[in-house]
């Protein structure tokens, strides 16, 4: 028969094309040929970070905070405009988080804040104008519609920089992505220190150089009369033989002269004098003016130079220093001052970010998990092989002839759709292999019916797949639509449960339905078996 | 060879309400169950929370795991030994869900080392779910057994009853139902109750009987397979959902062969009282049946046993599902569709005489 023949030569065609995508997978190394050929395909099956070992973190950006940041910004400009134009302010603070609050004294001065209102922040809210003895108290805040600009900039930004920082680190097929509106998935397989990694991604390396104020006394300040524009930061440094830490007070001026966003570049150097890693920086030209100018008023005045709100030192400035370059020492490791040169080489997080999901699996796990899913699988396999053959005889072999070719052809579609295979995926082929006898074992049932009918085997073959294969359509749509329903829900393990699963169910139609009627076909018409072993 | 022989005509409908006592007694028990506990026991991926899994090279006991790590300020809720015994493995839980930036590997792992430095411990797997994101996860999870429940009813009410353009109705008139509720700011448990109670009537009023039949079926799968989870204590995660969803499916799958004979059978036997295909139909397939839950139970089982201790819990859930649902499809289902007749008081032999 003709027909036939196209058939056979369909499904071999396919097999083949299964197992080229299988052989990655199945091979450690690829010969040299198969490379060169460059229609062959390379890609193995994509394991999950269950089974490779990796970290899954979601983190969350904290978006208020850059808005917070951002009116922190605003007032000390303010601040300077006021200064500038000669405007007397009783006190101006940020107030209610994202507000700025400013009292002006007397109708003379309001009159010259408004004008300067007006020209140069004209894109600040008003909230509220409050009279108040002769002066008045005015606040202020951003448009709503600026916001939610800020707010999607910082995730948008903190999203690149960690990407940068995760590339700069090294990682093989990190994947990093947005969820929704301000949280990251990050996903970093076969990472062997998870908790440098966190450091890494999470720190905001927001790096500023503070001038320290020595005209107070920082005993002082710390019983609670801090002088209106300083802060109290530390110095804290670890012994690293006795992992002792000690904290120093220093009373810092709020203003920032500096920031990290000028940075060109930094490196770990080796100090020559004491052996110690410290990290050397680079400013662009902007930057290195503008450190030249304040060290150069600043002499004999201690910087701080502070990251995350953390002094890391606090050296007393010399001489003026142009060429725009500066240094961070702080008693690093080797591996510390890596990780800090690359923080800083790819810039602060615009908003500092928490860790709402994290999901670490070694990869000593991995392997145990991969080892006994395929034992399962073994087992489970066999002795469903054996049940059928025992159970339909020469007919059994027929079926698991397509429970072999659906398992090759299951682990061809995770090849070739590049689909994560995870460990509850390995547990729905398993689950597929005990199922996908199942459109057999009605189609079976259905000959066995028509045979005993007294139907000869050309009939009753061609009756039983005429009468199961509606029924076999209609069963598994239902557990397809569970599937897809899974995948669209699912986050990492699940969804690649859902993906087998429905790969194999797709397979397990095919190859039950099609193959085997090949191969009973091909019986009944070539062979003209006269009784079936079924 | 076969275990069940041809002409086998065993009368289940006849002691369907034996069977329905069962369910009942079942069902009865999970929801007890589940009401003293206050609900399942989320893990945390629903609860969140804080999850280490520690690989000792040599044996040691819980306690003195326990009294390592007593100094650590983790709020351990408990510790106990995970997978077999030989492979000193032990899961330790803690309420806490650090949203700082620390790893709490690396402090459980600082900690055991310096209170056993000649046994080894291995941080294999380290789960941390903030709240925020367990709520989030679990109300995604109600939202999507809630959906599959949706599509299959659409699914068999379409092709069983040839009624697309009700069911698609049905589905729609469910959506806006979900979404005024939503509004109105309805938890999504009372949600899916109010979604099933709906679906219910619906297909009693729109004559949807094999879909009435397959959602009973299905609620009744899953009460008790989560009766039997909050029974055993297990926790319930995200690979469990994936777990009944599954079993959604599979009960499904062998509740439809079953109904795709009863609809054959009853043009067959139209004269015949209603029970009568019923019953017949599900001979027909018992065969079928079992040979499907075996094979499937056999590799379930190989899971169950050999897959480690993370799949275990899954594994369970499906050994359970496979049983519960295989029965389902024989006592629940199907006698529903009796139910359903007695129910409107018109055999069916006498509808179709009368439109002759």
């Amino acid at each position: 028969m003709r027909q036939l023949k196209w058939k056979l030569f369909l499904v071999v065609a396919l097999v083949v094309l299964a197992l080229v995508y299988v052989v990655p997978s199945v091979c450690s190394s690829l010969p040299n040929w198969w490379r060169t050929l460059g229609i062959l395909p390379t890609e193995k099956i994509h394991l999950g970070l269950d089974l490779q070992g990796g970290m899954h973190l979601v983190l969350e950006v904290q978006t208020q905070k850059a808005v917070e940041n951002r009116i922190e910004r605003t007032v000390q400009e303010l601040r300077d405009a006021m200064k500038k134009a000669g405007v007397r302010y009783g006190d101006l603070d940020r107030v209610k988080e994202i507000q700025i609050s400013v009292r002006i004294l007397n109708e003379q001065n309001i009159e010259a804040f408004d004008k300067m209102l007006d020209k140069e922040f004209a894109w600040l809210r008003l909230v509220s104008r409050t009279p108040e003895d002769e002066g008045v108290v005015v606040r202020l805040d951003l448009p709503d519609q600026e916001v939610k600009y800020i707010k999607e900039m910082a995730s948008k930004q903190a999203m690149e920089t960690i990407r940068n920082r995760i590339d700069q680190f090294g990682v093989s097929e990190p994947d990093i992505r947005r969820q929704g509106e301000n949280r990251i998935l990050v996903q970093l397989p076969g990472i062997k220190d998870p908790q440098r990694a966190i450091n890494l991604i999470g720190q905001t390396a927001l790096l500023e150089f503070k001038l320290v104020d020595e005209d107070h006394v920082v005993q002082e300040a710390l019983k609670g009369k801090i002088p209106p524009g300083d802060e109290i930061l530390y110095q804290i440094s670890e012994d690293k033989v006795t992992r002792r830490t000690t904290k120093t007070p220093f009373l810092i001026q709020k203003r920032t002269c500096l920031t990290g966003e000028y940075l060109t570049d930094a490196r770990v150097q080796i100090d020559s004098q004491f052996g110690e890693p410290y990290v050397s920086m680079d400013f662009d030209k902007k930057g290195a003016r503008l450190f030249e100018r304040i060290t150069e008023a600043n002499v004999k005045k201690r910087l701080a130079i502070v990251l995350d709100g953390r002094i890391y030192s606090a050296p007393v400035i010399q001489e003026k220093i142009s060429g725009g370059e500066a240094r961070i020492t702080g008693n690093f490791t080797t591996e510390e001052a890596r990780d800090l040169a690359i923080v800083l080489r790819a810039g602060a997080l615009p908003a500092p970010v928490e860790i709402l999901e994290e999901r670490t699996v070694g990869p000593s796990l991995g392997r145990d998990s991969i080892e006994k899913g395929l034992l399962s699988m073994w087992v489970g396999g066999i002795l469903v092989v054996l049940f059928i053959v025992i159970y339909y005889k020469g007919a059994g072999i027929i079926a698991d002839t397509a429970l072999f070719l659906n398992i090759i052809l299951i682990a061809a579609g995770l090849a070739f759709f590049q689909a994560t295979f995870t460990l509850p995926g390995m547990a729905g082929v398993i689950l597929t292999i005990g199922m996908a006898v199942d459109a057999n074992v009605i189609i079976f049932e259905r000959i066995r019916e028509e045979v005993r009918l007294g139907k000869t085997p050309r009939a009753a073959v061609d009756a039983g797949y005429a009468r199961a294969t509606m029924t076999i359509l209609d069963a598994n749509v239902t557990t397809l639509i569970a599937a897809l329903v899974l995948f669209q829900f699912g986050t990492g393990p699940i969804k690649g449960f859902a993906v087998t699963l429905s790969i194999g169910i797709l397979a397990s139609l095919f190859t039950a339905i099609v193959i085997t009627r090949l191969i009973f076909d091909y019986l009944v018409f070539q062979r003209r078996i006269r009784r079936l072993s079924i | 060879m076969q275990f069940i022989k041809p002409d086998i005509n065993i009368d289940f409908i006849g002691k369907r309400k034996i069977a329905f006592v069962g369910s009942l007694i079942l069902i009865a028990t999970s929801i007890i169950s589940l009401t003293i506990k206050g609900g399942p026991r989320y893990g945390i991926d629903f609860a969140g929370g804080t999850v280490v899994q520690v690989k000792f090279s040599e044996e040691i006991e819980p306690q003195a795991v326990r009294n390592a790590l007593g100094s650590m300020d983790l709020g351990i809720t408990s510790i106990q030994g995970f997978g077999k015994k030989k492979e000193h493995e032990f899961l330790i839980r803690a309420a806490k869900s650090t949203e700082a930036l620390e790893s709490l590997a690396s402090g459980v792992k600082q900690t055991l080392e310096t209170a056993y430095p000649q046994n080894k411990a291995e941080v294999r797997r380290v789960e941390m779910v903030g709240p925020q994101v367990g709520k989030d996860l679990r109300e995604k999870a109600l939202l999507a057994m809630f959906s599959a429940l949706l599509f299959i009813v659409v699914y068999i009410s379409g092709r069983f009853g040839l009624k697309w353009m009700v069911s698609i109705i049905m589905a729609s008139c469910l959506f806006l139902a979900l979404f005024v509720f939503t509004r109105f700011g309805v938890s999504i448990p009372f949600l899916i109750l109010i979604a099933v109670l709906v679906t219910l009537t619906l297909s009693f009023y729109l004559k949807l009987r094999f879909a009435m039949g397959a959602i009973v079926a299905l609620i009744h799968d899953v009460v008790i397979t989560v009766g039997v989870f909050s029974l055993t204590n297990k926790e319930f995660t995200l690979p469990i959902i994936a777990a009944l969803l599954t079993i959604i499916g599979y009960s499904l799958n062998d509740t439809i062969i079953v109904f795709d004979r009863i609809r054959e059978n009853s043009r067959k036997y139209h004269r015949q009282p209603y029970e009568l295909p019923i019953n017949r139909s599900i001979n027909e397939t018992l065969s079928r049946t079992l040979l499907t839950s075996l094979t499937t139970l056999a590799v379930v089982v190989a899971l169950f046993v050999l897959g480690g201790g993370i799949i275990h819990d899954f594994a369970f859930a499906l050994i359970i599902g496979v049983i519960v649902g295989t029965y389902s499809s024989v006592y629940v289902a199907s006698p529903v569709l009796i139910i359903w007749h007695q129910a409107m008081k018109k055999p069916i032999g006498k509808k179709r005489q009368s439109r002759r």
